[in-house]
């Protein structure tokens, strides 16, 4: 049967068994590097070329369908595109927080890819506290946003940044507290024990409806804070143009709309992981034949299966809702989302405490 | 057009002006607002016109009766077919022509389904506005089948040039009929699409009810028309107050609403579509036949004399008035565009609300830049 | 309600008001300096004249005539009414808190006419740029360079 772990397990043998423990350690992070900056490349490139050609789908048209079979590689050629352009700086921008912000955006995103578990055995850093970390690393982005928007020296900017500003900060307290469901159900901050409680059947399934409320509430809740439409309103194209980066072009520019995608990519894989179990397939009970066969399929594809189950599921929104205004946004999480996450936790707790849960 | 203008002078503390515009996603074309904010908040809006001013009315007055009509398709783009009517009908007052009933009917076609057009290109556009991208490919699906029965009666999509002073330019395509028969059954298959992707979406009602509130008083004195002025319970209808081209033989309501909000603009624009569904499948097979054109001389020569015309627009009420010395070219011309009037209350609708509220609020206002700048 | 009545109506408001009923409407030919006074008298009368549906002015080589078509939206009358300017320095009084919409149609013909209208909140250029000079719809205007006699 294919598994990453095999491959991972076989290169690790042969590094430790040629080289001394340091450098073979060298080696392995170097490999690390690569892997993840080609998964941004290869995760960019693909989630450009699926949100265009879902809102295609949704919106009676083709969409690209020239460059390559089915238009696979117009997203390269796009790339190339924006690579090669030259990447305009405005005259009053403050040219050093100007160049850094993407690199923040950019950078934070990264950071997120270190606890998820692409495969069974198949992750970089499967750190004790790996849901604490998430949530930590990923309230960082605000920084980039509010730099980029202060630095352009544009009106539009500096309203855009404000607007994620407060958007990010209010929507990461119930993606917080419909998280921490889940730890409280599973007693662990760590990415694979959340998994492994989970062999049994998935915590949408096993946590009765505390946790339905949780998992659509941290649907709702990452969508806003990828600022991804009807939450887009820090880019809200009719009102402010392009919100926080009106003034970016060429590859500054790209990176950013590169961290859109992997941040939904890695809420969504958190998502995957928390709520439907990861890499962990499909198993119901005591039927013992389908568990068996579920199995049979490589985790790796269980993971990425799920993952792209939800991120287009979030595509489905954009292409469907129109944008919430700026006070009606803030006034769903703080009046809404909030007093519910703070009432289901508590029933949650009750839940796992008297063990009512399957 | 300002070098400096008034709202940043009196700029005070902590307020931000921004102008939207002259390029902007939300004008949907040349318009300039330059907009004093304090936070989200709209203190003050100060329209800056002029961007695509080619002072059509100035060229009017030195082209004859005959060529300018053409000039006219390019003030409110989206109902051509009117503004031509509005002229033409002008120049027939003038000369005292009556129009063969053929042509009378196949005018108030044009005009319905120019109407549908533009009424279905602005609900793609402001659902855009609001952020919803899809309904636009939805609305456009519709708009394109009025727009490929246009070209083949009148070789043209969008400026057609096919109305003219003592009838039509020429005679109707031969399948024009069964087109725009298949045309009212998509329409009519397709028009609860529009319902479940934009009117019951919880979030396009968020955004809409009870945003720029335009109260019936303000409405008249704003001078507003079309659907902006019936959303406000203004009846206002031309096709009903004062009927042109046979309308009075047609049955249609005249829709109104009291609410005054952007989503009764928006019901009444829907609800004015399928009126003029009505219309058109009243008359679709009783156009009868005869001449398009009557007989008129080459050189037309109004009596001396002041002539007004009005007609409802998609936009609301175009009032064409020219001045005759009695000589070849018109000696003067004015254009009562819906949109300028319009356009003057936005100041008043959107004050006080968010900038989020300001592209529903201009978005129902139905601007059309040439309109308003003519 | 016919014209009958809002000419006996004019006349006891405005005596020196004179009457013209060639054309569709009711024409009302008034002095600059009685049209704010009538103005007021209109739209508070009984007629309700609550409409300002379009504002113009012509320029007749020799003096410039305003001309305002008002309407009744309840009573569905429409009248014309006229005031003949004076063309080297014209002068009428706003009627812009009367009905709203002449606060922009005044701007228009403002810079299109140099019609100063005397007491407007915000008389100032709405389409054309700050410096522009000339009143391009009035007959005496030139451009040779962006306009093409025909």
């Amino acid at each position: 049967m294919f598994s990453l772990e095999g491959i991972t397990n076989t290169i690790q043998n042969w590094l430790y068994s040629t080289f001394d423990p340091t450098f073979a350690l060298l080696i392995e992070c170097a490999i690390v590097i690569l892997l993840a900056i080609g998964l941004f490349a290869a995760l960019g490139l693909v989630l450009v070329l699926m949100e265009r050609k879902v809102a295609a789908h949704i919106q009676i048209r083709l969409g690209p369908n020239r460059v390559g079979p089915g238009g696979m590689f117009q997203t390269v050629a796009d790339t190339i595109k924006l690579i090669l352009k030259e990447g305009l700086v405005p005259d009053l921008a403050d040219k050093f927080l100007f160049n850094l912000a993407p690199f923040v955006v950019m950078i934070v995103a990264m950071l997120l890819l270190a606890p998820i578990a692409f495969a069974k055995n198949f992750q970089i850093w499967d750190i004790n506290i790996g849901v604490l970390y998430v949530s930590a690393v990923s309230s960082l982005s605000v920084i980039g946003i509010l730099m980029a928007g202060w630095a352009s020296n544009n009106k539009y900017s500096l309203l855009g940044a404000m607007r994620s500003g407060a958007q990010i900060v209010s929507y990461e307290l119930s993606a917080g507290l419909s998280v921490l469901t889940v730890v409280v159900l599973t007693g662990s901050l760590q990415i694979s024990d959340i998994i492994a409680s989970q062999a049994d059947g998935w915590w949408l399934f096993k946590g009765h409806i505390p946790v339905i409320i949780a998992f659509v509430i941290f649907i709702i809740a990452v969508t806003a804070e990828t600022n991804r439409a009807p939450f887009d309103l820090a880019e809200a194209e009719s009102e402010l143009t392009a919100g926080f980066h009106t003034e970016y072009s060429g590859m500054r520019f790209a990176l950013f709309f590169l961290a859109e995608y992997i941040n939904i990519f890695i809420v969504c894989a958190i998502g995957a992981t928390l709520f439907l179990g990861g890499w962990m397939p499909l198993h119901i009970g005591h039927w013992e034949g389908f568990n068996h066969i579920m199995d049979y399929i490589p985790s790796s594809i269980w993971f990425m299966g799920k993952t792209f189950f939800l991120i287009f599921l979030i595509m489905w929104f954009r292409w469907t809702f129109p944008r919430l205004r700026v006070d009606q946004l803030l006034n769903l999480e703080w009046k809404y989302l909030l007093p519910i996450s703070m009432l289901n936790i508590i029933l949650v707790t009750v839940i796992a405490i008297l063990g009512w849960h399957f | 057009m300002y070098t400096e203008t008034q709202v940043i002078k009196e700029t005070k503390e902590g307020e931000l002006v921004i102008n939207m515009g002259p390029q902007h996603p939300a004008t949907h074309g040349v318009l300039h607002l330059v907009i004093t904010l304090d936070g989200e908040t709209i203190k003050k809006i100060e329209p800056h016109l002029g961007y695509i001013h080619r002072s059509i009315e100035k060229m009017s007055e030195s082209l004859n009766y005959r060529q300018f009509i053409y000039v006219t398709s390019r003030m409110d783009y989206l109902s051509a077919h009117i503004n031509n009517l509005a002229c033409a009908m002008n120049v027939e007052k003038a000369m005292q022509i009556e129009v063969p009933k053929r042509a009378s009917v196949i005018r108030v076609l044009m005009s319905e389904l120019t109407r549908i057009a533009s009424h279905e290109l602005w609900l793609g556009a402001m659902a855009m506005d609001l952020g919803a991208f899809t309904p636009f490919f939805y609305t456009f699906r519709e708009r394109e089948l009025i727009t490929d029965i246009m070209e083949e009666t009148c070789g043209a999509r969008l400026t057609m040039n096919y109305i003219v002073p003592g009838g039509l330019m020429y005679d109707l395509h031969p399948d024009f009929q069964q087109k725009v028969k298949a045309f009212v059954k998509q329409f009519k298959q397709k028009v609860t699409e529009f319902e479940d992707l934009v009117t019951n979406n919880v979030i396009f009602q968020a955004r809409t009810k009870g945003v720029g509130i335009l109260s019936r008083e303000d409405a008249i004195s704003y001078g507003c028309s079309g659907p902006v002025a019936r959303a406000s319970g203004v009846s206002c209808d031309i096709r009903k107050i004062y009927p042109y081209e046979g309308y009075d033989t047609v049955e249609f309501d005249e829709v109104l609403d009291t609410a005054g909000d952007s989503f009764a603009r928006y019901i009444i624009r829907v609800k004015e579509m399928n009126q003029s569904i009505r219309i058109i499948e009243q008359l679709i097979d009783n156009i009868p036949e005869g001449d398009t054109q009557a007989k008129m001389k080459a050189v037309i020569k109004p009596p001396k004399g002041e002539f007004y015309t009005r007609v409802e627009t998609a936009r609301g009420e175009l009032g064409v008035y020219i001045v005759s010395e009695g000589g070849m070219t018109p000696y003067r011309v004015k254009y009562r565009s819906p949109g300028f009037s319009n356009l003057s209350a936005l100041d008043h609708m959107a004050r006080g609300s968010k900038i989020g509220d300001l592209m529903a609020t201009m978005g129902t206002l139905d601007l059309v830049i040439p309109d308003i700048d003519r | 309600m016919t014209n009958e009545d809002i000419k006996a109506f004019i006349t006891t408001v405005q005596p020196v008001a004179t009457f013209d009923e060639t054309g569709e409407w009711l024409n009302i030919l008034v002095e600059p300096s009685q049209w704010k006074q009538l103005a007021t008298d209109l739209r508070n009368s009984s007629f309700l004249f609550d409409y300002l549906f379009c504002l113009t002015c012509v320029d007749w080589k020799t003096h410039l005539t305003m001309v305002y078509h008002l309407s009744s939206t309840t009573q569905r009358l429409n009248i014309v009414i006229k005031s003949k300017l004076d063309r080297t320095n014209p002068e009428i009084e706003t009627v812009c808190d009367i009905w709203r919409t002449a606060e922009f149609h005044e701007r228009e013909v403002f810079e299109l006419f140099g019609v100063n209208f005397l007491n407007h909140p915000d008389l100032r250029k709405l389409i054309l740029t700050d410096d522009f000079e000339g009143f391009p719809l009035r007959k005496d205007f030139e451009d040779p360079i962006n306009m093409i006699k025909l």
